[in-house]
């Protein structure tokens, strides 16, 4: 197995070489520039061989099985759990595998919304939300007669607390993301958690976009619930978490009911199993969790406080280098200001669409996202049509930057803009 | 991908032909491309021997969505509404020339899956998928 990172100078050298995908030329002959993480992260050799090892080594299912290989899975499974736990400073009782952060957000609209949520209650939520923090929201509203509400952002994408507590009054949940998805904006949860609390709510964070990219720490933060992803911090696609206080979770009902998840099944009924496992029905992604253990322990060892120092300063250099292409047409949108963003920078360029800006950049070998980023009614309020989004994580570097804005040379080039601009921006 | 956007392509995104509304439309049909959001509408004037008499296209997109619908505007003014319902995906690339990435296919083909929908007066399946 590869030695994952060594601490030294050459740190971020080291990290690159960490990743097959970005180490070997493997589009078109070429480097790699990956500006999508936000998307989706690359996976590092050592999460890989995580996966390669159990499958090859000890397959077996997990819980209740008394020969050796299943005994080794069952321990590599619940070691993962308490690596990701202890990441965001939980209890190993207190995190719940699921598949991704919409279906860890699903669980609790579903468990937690659908004991809680009483007709003419209301749901706050702000104008930022992926529609994974959204659409569950509206049918939870939907079917319980419970209203939603919106703390709303301002023209850079920041949250405007003026009347949080009016917004607050008689809100039974509060649901946001720690990081917005489409504008890299921080949500500030500690002048909105406690009021938040003191107001009767419960607080749910969608932190999809922050587990990745910064130290997060669910005690310190207070947060009832916490969802986040595996797979966009160099974890396999399809395990995530839900970490959630453990009264709430004790008291909750079971989501998807059936194998594992329960303590006794008789032709009358079921009695449930303990925490966590009152809410993992059927067999796991036991691969995917050990996974995202070995993808924790990896980010633990270059250090998360390094993490978002990093983006910090790419996000410095990409603003920076944005900039000198502003007198030709190029808008950045969003908080425009490194310590207010994480790894996201949304942008347009002139009247070039985003969709033949990535095609373009595609043909440069650099990738970047094109479209509504999941967040439809952000953009509509907005004005956006869609937006380029250019996403930072470990692996990036300054040269990546530098691929990013000769590549925009070129769709400049191509789309024949001069020193002008063309015949006016795109929305914003 | 150089190649694909020519002049003429930046000429019809830039300068949509027949773009806009007509005031008494006989046939509008509208539809979005799942994919990335884009939207385009059209509103076809229909004459008494069932020939396509004037054409609006309507929408927000892509310089490929947006150059190849107005092109599709041009093809379709003054053919019969039957033939309109025959075209084929074949009519837009020869429209837009080659070049077209896969991945970019279903935004060439969203202004002809509309015209086909206006055209048969139901949702016409993609064009480059039949």
């Amino acid at each position: 197995m590869r030695a994952c990172v060594a601490d030294d100078a050459s740190k971020l050298a080291r990290i690159v070489d960490d990743f097959p995908i970005l180490r070997e030329r493997t589009v078109r002959n070429r480097r790699l520039v990956y500006l999508d993480s936000a998307a989706t992260s690359q996976k590092p050799q050592c999460v890989i061989d995580a996966l390669v090892t159990y499958y090859s080594t000890y397959n077996a299912n997990i819980h209740r099985g008394v020969y050796e290989i299943a005994a080794r899975a069952t321990d590599a499974f619940e070691d993962a759990r308490s690596k990701v736990a202890r990441f965001v400073n939980a209890n190993p009782r207190e995190l719940v595998w699921t598949r991704n952060t919409t279906e860890a957000i699903n669980l609790v609209a579903h468990s937690w919304g659908g004991a809680n949520i009483k007709p003419g209650d209301v749901i706050l939520v702000t104008q930022l939300e992926h529609h994974s923090n959204l659409v569950p929201w509206q049918e939870l509203a939907a079917k319980t007669g419970a209203r939603l509400a919106y703390i709303p952002v301002d023209d850079r994408g920041l949250h405007v607390l003026d009347d949080l507590d009016d917004l607050l009054d008689g809100v039974k949940l509060v649901a946001l993301s720690h990081v917005s998805n489409t504008l890299g904006t921080i949500a500030p949860l500690d002048a909105i958690v406690p009021r938040a609390h003191a107001a009767g709510a419960v607080v749910l964070v969608d932190g999809a976009q922050a587990a990745p990219n910064m130290p997060v720490d669910v005690k310190a933060l207070d947060v009832d619930f916490y969802a986040f992803s595996g797979h966009k911090m160099c974890a396999p696609t399809g395990i995530g978490a839900l970490y959630g206080k453990r009264a709430l979770l004790e008291a909750m009902p079971p989501f998807l009911t059936g194998g594992d998840m329960i303590r006794t099944v008789t032709y009358e009924g079921a009695t449930y199993n303990d925490l966590p496992w009152k809410f993992e029905a059927g067999t796991s992604n036991i691969a995917g969790a050990i996974g995202f253990g070995a993808a924790v322990e990896y980010l633990s060892q270059i250090g998360m406080e390094w993490v978002r120092e990093h983006e910090r300063s790419l996000a410095r250099y990409a603003f920076e280098r944005l900039r000198e292409l502003e007198p030709r047409g190029l808008v950045v949108y969003g908080p425009r200001d490194p310590d207010l963003v994480a790894d996201v920078i949304s942008f347009n360029y002139a009247d070039i669409h985003p969709h033949d800006l990535a095609s373009i950049l595609d043909g440069e070998g650099v990738c970047i996202r094109a479209g509504h980023h999941c967040t439809m009614p952000l953009m509509e309020k907005m004005g956006w049509p869609a937006t380029a989004r250019a996403s930072f994580y470990i692996y990036n570097t300054k040269q990546d930057v530098d691929a990013l804005i000769d590549a925009l040379g070129k769709a400049a080039a191509i789309f024949k803009i001069d020193r002008a601009g063309a015949a006016g921006a795109l929305g914003g | 991908m150089d190649d694909f956007y020519r002049d003429y392509i930046l000429d019809h995104y830039r300068n949509p032909r027949n773009f806009g509304h007509l005031e008494n439309p006989d046939v509008v049909a509208e539809d979005t491309n799942p994919l990335c959001g884009d939207r385009i509408r059209m509103e076809l004037l229909v004459d008494a021997n069932g020939t396509v008499a004037d054409v609006r296209f309507f929408g927000k997109g892509c310089a490929i969505s947006q150059a190849s619908a107005s092109m599709l505007t041009e093809t379709v003014k003054g053919r019969p509404l039957a033939d309109v319902a025959r075209l084929t995906k074949e009519a837009v690339l020869e429209n837009v020339g080659i070049g077209i990435s896969p991945t970019r296919l279903k935004c060439a083909m969203l202004g002809l899956k509309v015209l086909k929908t206006a055209a048969v007066g139901k949702l016409a399946s993609w064009p480059d998928e039949d």
